[in-house]
């Protein structure tokens, strides 16, 4: 009696943990966005689409997402091909592409700042060199598009890291023999890394997929670090309505737009990289 | 005939040495990719404050100390520290019981149910978990939990305990039960078994995944921004003083975010690859 119940017991806590803190507030976010005194309402999600910044927040969102994560997917890709190919020094490498991903995003933020800032290291290389005369204002209202280009730096240099340790440790379960057997069958470098490699990655790079663009939708510290408000993105939004303007339920039906638009991707790659049944390694 | 054979084989090694020669200088272009940025970050942090705003930047720190001395000195830096620690430590605390019971269960019996609590642990990677913060914030304040370290550390545990759950979970995996069986002929009861012989073995790793809990605490932003007011964490101090803080304190923080960050990504490289690999499958 008492060893049936043992698991159960031990589950317990983090069941109930899960239930309370994590299935409870979600469904609570659609509460405080769809009622208002008088029980159901649209007139907050109303006033989340009519305001001036939410279509140019969604947009900046999903453009970022869109050129930074394929743009990760690349280089991590290289980064686990070069790692899994070492032989000496393989985890100091390792140590060191990996150090990122330690990172909060707001010290990315910070540090690609001092980079980008207008008496900052670009800046002071730039004029070093002789290719302007006085510093420039990248990061200013004027320039959106330089503030998003270190955005995209500062996210692809931060975040690169998950992405790769998911691909190495992928490859890592990928039998030697096959490369064996497709070299001995006359197959370079190249044919090998299209033939085996990526087919057989497809769990990591789905996981890898899935758990980067959600990150790159939940966009905040970074943005606010290199752009302020200038350069406004979803998370950030949320953040001011319920922070700087005191409305809950705005902040909660911005909460729904992210929240939407991060399952829409996970099944978009669930489907798209599908497994095959009984197809893992 | 032979003449052929050997520029053929001259070239082949030419083509392989240049092979090589790319190979290298990818992996030292990557390593300058990942450590420039935060070396620019410290040398910031090394100079004085009037350094820091100067012009144009010679990229050598001045190893003077005002800008840290400034930080410190700074009103409310010291606290925002403090309980950037306590915070972490509690969601450690608190993900580490909660996860390894489950994560025992996990690995030691059969049970119906197993199944749907695997899926509500995984599933909570599809989610923009930092949101959780929104509605959080009002059943805080109708339990006394706002504005204090454990409600942010909740929150934060939330973050953490899918990582806890599927890292313990292998790890218990990876002891036979034949172990634990031998303790119990012995005369061992099922805890003190669990005890003496499993707790042992698994506590490197056990430790690996707390440090990583405290990580994942320490660089959290949005949610501690939501909901800390009096006894904000660092993160949440930087984030709010971000357009009011001068540059050198910004510096000086990020500094201070990426030390400990740093310090334990290296303590825990062994464990790095075997987490993540596990912990996404």
């Amino acid at each position: 009696m008492q060893q049936k119940a043992l698991p159960y017991l031990l589950l317990l806590p983090a069941t109930l943990f899960l239930l309370v803190f994590f299935v409870y507030p979600f469904v609570q976010i659609a509460f405080l966005a769809f009622t208002g005194p008088d029980g159901f309402t649209l007139q907050h999600v109303q006033t989340m689409a009519t305001h001036w910044k939410f279509k140019s927040a969604l947009g900046w969102t999903l453009l970022l997402a869109v050129v930074v994560v394929p743009i990760q997917l690349a280089l991590a890709l290289s980064m686990a091909s070069i790692v899994s190919r070492l032989e000496r020094g393989r985890s100091t490498i390792l140590y060191i592409f990996s150090i990122p991903l330690g990172l909060s995003d707001l010290a990315a933020g910070i540090i690609w700042l001092a980079i980008f800032e207008q008496s900052g290291f670009l800046n002071s290389l730039l004029v070093g060199l002789g290719v302007i005369d006085r510093p420039i204002l990248f990061l200013g209202y004027q320039n959106l598009w330089a503030i998003f280009i270190a955005v995209v730096l500062a996210e692809i240099w931060r975040a690169t890291a998950i992405v790769m340790v998911i691909l190495v440790s992928g490859m890592g379960l990928i039998p030697r023999e096959y490369y064996e057997a497709a070299e001995v069958f006359g197959a370079g470098a190249w044919k090998r890394f299209i033939k085996i490699t990526l087919p057989l990655l497809r769990p990591s790079l789905q996981t890898a997929l899935i758990l980067r663009t959600i990150l790159a939708f939940e966009v905040f510290a970074v943005v606010a670090a290199l752009g302020g408000t200038t350069m406004p993105v979803l998370m950030g939004e949320t953040y001011q309505w319920q922070f700087a303007l005191q409305d809950r339920s705005v902040a909660a039906a911005y909460a729904l737009v992210i929240l939407a638009i991060s399952i829409a991707a996970t099944l978009f790659y669930l489907r798209a990289l599908r497994v095959p049944k009984g197809a893992t390694i | 005939m032979t003449a052929i054979a050997e520029t053929d084989a001259a070239r082949k090694v030419e083509v392989r040495s240049a092979g090589r020669f790319l190979f290298i200088a990818a992996i030292v272009l990557l390593c300058a990719w990942v450590l420039v940025p935060i070396y620019l970050l410290f040398v910031n942090t090394l100079s004085s404050p009037q350094e820091v705003t100067g012009f144009p930047k010679t990229g050598i720190p001045s190893f003077d100390f005002g800008s840290i001395q400034f930080f410190v000195n700074f009103a409310g830096v010291l606290w925002a520290l403090w309980n950037s620690v306590l915070v972490a430590v509690l969601t450690m605390i608190l993900s580490i019981v909660i996860g390894a019971a489950a994560g025992y269960a996990l690995s030691r019996f059969e049970f119906p149910g197993k199944g749907t609590f695997r899926m509500l642990v995984v599933m909570t990677r599809a989610f923009p978990l930092p949101l959780l913060a929104l509605p959080l914030a009002v059943l805080f304040i109708r339990t006394g939990l706002d504005d204090t370290a454990l409600g942010l550390a909740i929150v934060h545990t939330v973050l953490a305990l899918p990582f806890a759950v599927l890292i313990t979970f292998s790890l218990f995996s990876g002891i036979p039960i034949e172990l634990e069986e031998a303790a119990w002929t012995l005369g061992c009861n099922r805890w003190q078994a669990f005890r003496k012989v499993v707790l042992p073995l698994v506590l490197p790793g056990i430790v690996a995944s707390a440090v990583f809990a405290f990580t994942i605490s320490w660089n959290e932003v949005f949610a501690a921004a939501v909901l800390t007011i009096q006894n904000r964490t660092l993160p949440a101090f930087l984030v709010q003083s971000l357009n009011v803080s001068p540059l050198h304190l910004k510096f000086a923080g990020g500094a201070a975010l990426v030390i400990p960050a740093l310090i334990f990504i290296f303590a825990v490289r062994k464990y790095l690859f075997a987490m993540w690999g596990i912990a996404n499958r």
